[in-house]
């Protein structure tokens, strides 16, 4: 596959995915107020995600559309990585995938916005705000968490520990990342991964939370190879056009 | 059980040059959640360009009992309103 | 979306009763600091109450589909759609604060299955016709409903009531949208439609309450500026504006009993089946179980943030201990 439609497709897959978990919280989430801050979240994420399928079916030019992207791939051709599809544990697990992705997801924003391609950088000088207010929030949050009552502290914690293999997917690089740098389309990943660093160091300090020292890895997801969760997201999420193929909704 | 958030008073500048105005309520451990809650909750159609929170219960009003004393005196001070003035129609816009 | 059975405490006739009735009758609004009889408080309270509860516990049917929307844009447009219902009861809850309760209690009272909620939020949504069927018929008679109270003499009530006719203008199109993209689809997605208002329609038509007839609430409510028409007026509005709608997509409004009357301008129609109404009144209802399940469930679940949060702001306020 053409390295920008890849490229276009892993970052259209993180924010499906995400939005998906996210939208899952919809009249379920621990009061009213928090709710409707994840609806947004939600409706930011699935905007965005049509703006990186247009492109990706644009450069890609086999007439596909963005809804056909989403709904007719199977689980391999997904490329998002294996932190967005993690489950909705609790809340806190869904806070914590919120903010480390948010914590990759604006820096790699900020560089797109000064992206040399057009399409790019329109479309990240536009999404980058929603993405900070993201992060702000979701920030905001583990802190508040990390640093409050007993159990939160733990849940939080508990969160931490499980998600934190999974970020080694956000960062992982391979030549599609080193080809989309070097045409100055996508940033460097190392200054994505130094941000990342630098940000998740100092926020989970302040929250009084340990990075868990393990060397377990969790990567696979921007190749396709993703968690058992992943099959019941699109299982459920694709069923309707699978099940009635070429009704148009 | 624990303790309910406390209530906040939010209030909205619609557009630059408006003053703020108020929109609703909604409940938040501080000022500053209070702050984003509104945001989330009251500006989800492009309401505002600048938000006020307020703690409910810091906010001091007239009681109603009073209302007369308070407010029926400035009722006769007609002359304050530029309606009470005859200006002849010849005489111009003033 | 709705409040049903409104219940209304006794009258009373003393000097500030008087008073009070005067000011209802010219249309001057009732606002939390004022005297009000205690059956206005209580029946506000109760009203306003299920109208929020309605408005969360309606999240549920239609968040069944939020996961499993057609399309991209589908789904966006139904995440706002019921992320606005949280927002609405958000509203509402606010507005029955200033009546001296607060919105725990409230809850409390919802989850003992002390307070109601509309009978109609007890229907599962099956397919995603029922999505279309929701928006187009339950939040046209919700609208019906909303539309009055927005006069209403309270007027934390009126202002919340505004905002939210404001916010749900898009909600029935957004329903009349998805049942004319089936209609016009394939035969399966046709059918689909259909059984949605199959389905839809006798539970819709029992959103407006009992008939006038056996309604012996409503008269005090009325007298108190807190409902401005009566269920059966609502009811024939709601088939008058809904069976034109349901021709023109092509749809059998099921009702053998329907036809037009000429003499009264309207629709002469069946009567929703009122047993099958109480029972899921009572809690005998396809989903009552479920749908409170997932309300407590939410309310369980999210007590250590809610607890968490609380804590940490009270440690950011504490005085700093001088040792």
């Amino acid at each position: 596959m053409d390295a920008f439609v890849t490229f276009c497709l892993r970052m259209g897959d993180n924010a499906l995915i995400l939005g998906q978990r996210t939208a899952e919280w919809c009249g379920h989430a621990p009061v009213l107020e928090e709710d409707i801050a994840f609806a947004n979240m939600g409706l930011d994420l699935i905007g965005q995600t049509q703006l990186w399928y247009g492109l990706a079916a644009e450069a890609e030019g086999k007439g596909r559309t963005p809804d056909d992207l989403a709904f007719l791939r199977p689980e391999r051709q997904f490329l998002n990585s294996l932190l967005v599809e993690q489950p909705n544990t609790d809340f806190g697990h869904a806070l914590m995938r919120q903010y480390l992705f948010d914590a990759w997801h604006l820096p790699m924003q900020e560089e797109l916005a000064k992206s040399s391609h057009e399409g790019v950088r329109g479309l990240a000088q536009k999404t980058v705000k929603e993405v900070r207010y993201h992060l702000d929030r979701s920030r905001d949050l583990i802190v508040r968490l990390g640093d409050g009552s007993e159990e939160s502290h733990k849940r939080m914690q508990d969160a931490l520990d499980w998600l934190w293999p999974f970020t080694a997917d956000l960062l992982a690089t391979d030549e599609v990342d080193a080809q989309m740098a070097d045409e100055g389309i996508a940033p460097v990943p190392a200054l994505i991964a130094k941000a990342f660093d630098a940000e998740t160091q100092a926020t989970l300090a302040r929250a009084t939370l340990t990075i868990p020292e393990t060397r377990l890895r969790r990567t696979g997801g921007r190749d396709g190879i993703h968690t058992e969760h992943m099959g019941y997201i699109l299982a459920e999420m694709q069923s309707l056009q699978r099940t009635y193929p070429g009704a148009r909704w | 059980m624990s303790k309910e958030w406390p209530l906040w008073e939010v209030f909205i500048r619609g557009q630059h040059g408006l003053s703020h105005r108020h929109v609703g309520s909604l409940h938040a451990p501080d000022a500053e959640m209070a702050m984003k809650n509104a945001r989330d909750v009251y500006t989800r159609r492009n309401e505002g360009v600048s938000i006020w929170v307020v703690e409910s219960a810091k906010i001091t009003a007239s009681n109603p009992d009073e209302a007369g004393a308070m407010f029926e005196p400035s009722e006769s001070k007609v002359y304050r309103h530029p309606t009470f003035f005859d200006i002849p129609k010849e005489v111009g816009a003033m | 979306m709705y409040a049903q059975l409104v219940e209304s405490g006794k009258a009373e006739t003393s000097e500030q009763d008087v008073a009070f009735q005067k000011r209802i009758d010219d249309g001057i609004r009732i606002e939390p600091k004022d005297w009000m009889p205690e059956g206005y408080r209580k029946t506000l309270i109760r009203q306003i109450g299920q109208h929020a509860h309605s408005e969360i516990v309606g999240q549920l049917p239609e968040g069944n589909w939020i996961t499993r929307a057609p399309t991209l844009q589908r789904k966006a447009i139904l995440l706002a759609k019921v992320q606005d219902e949280a927002g609405h009861g958000l509203y509402l809850y606010c507005a029955a604060e200033t009546l001296g309760i607060s919105r725990d209690e409230m809850t409390e009272q919802l989850l003992a299955g002390k307070a109601k909620y509309s009978s109609i939020f007890n229907y599962p949504t099956l397919t995603w016709a029922d999505i279309g069927a929701i928006g187009w018929l339950v939040d046209g008679a919700a609208i019906m409903n909303q539309v009055p109270l927005q006069r209403c003499s309270y007027g934390p009530y009126s202002r919340a009531m505004i905002r939210i006719c404001k916010e749900e203008s898009f909600h029935q199109r957004q329903g009349f949208d998805i049942m004319r993209a089936l209609v016009e689809g394939t035969e399966d997605q046709k059918a689909m439609a259909q059984d949605a208002l199959n389905r839809w329609w006798w539970p819709s038509l029992m959103m407006f309450g009992p008939s006038d007839k056996d309604s012996v609430h409503s008269e005090q409510s009325m007298r108190w500026g807190i409902k401005q028409n009566t269920n059966d007026e609502l009811r024939q509005k709601f088939v008058d504006q809904t069976v034109p709608q349901a021709e023109w997509l092509g749809l059998t409004v099921p009702d053998s009993e329907l036809s037009w009357n000429e003499e009264k301008g309207g629709y002469d129609f069946g009567e929703p089946d009122w047993n099958e109404f109480m029972e899921v009144i009572k809690g005998n209802g396809p989903c009552n179980r479920e749908r409170l399940e997932a309300r407590q469930k939410a309310w369980d679940d999210g007590a250590w943030f809610r607890e968490g949060l609380m804590a940490h702001a009270e440690k950011q306020s504490a005085p700093i201990a001088a040792e």
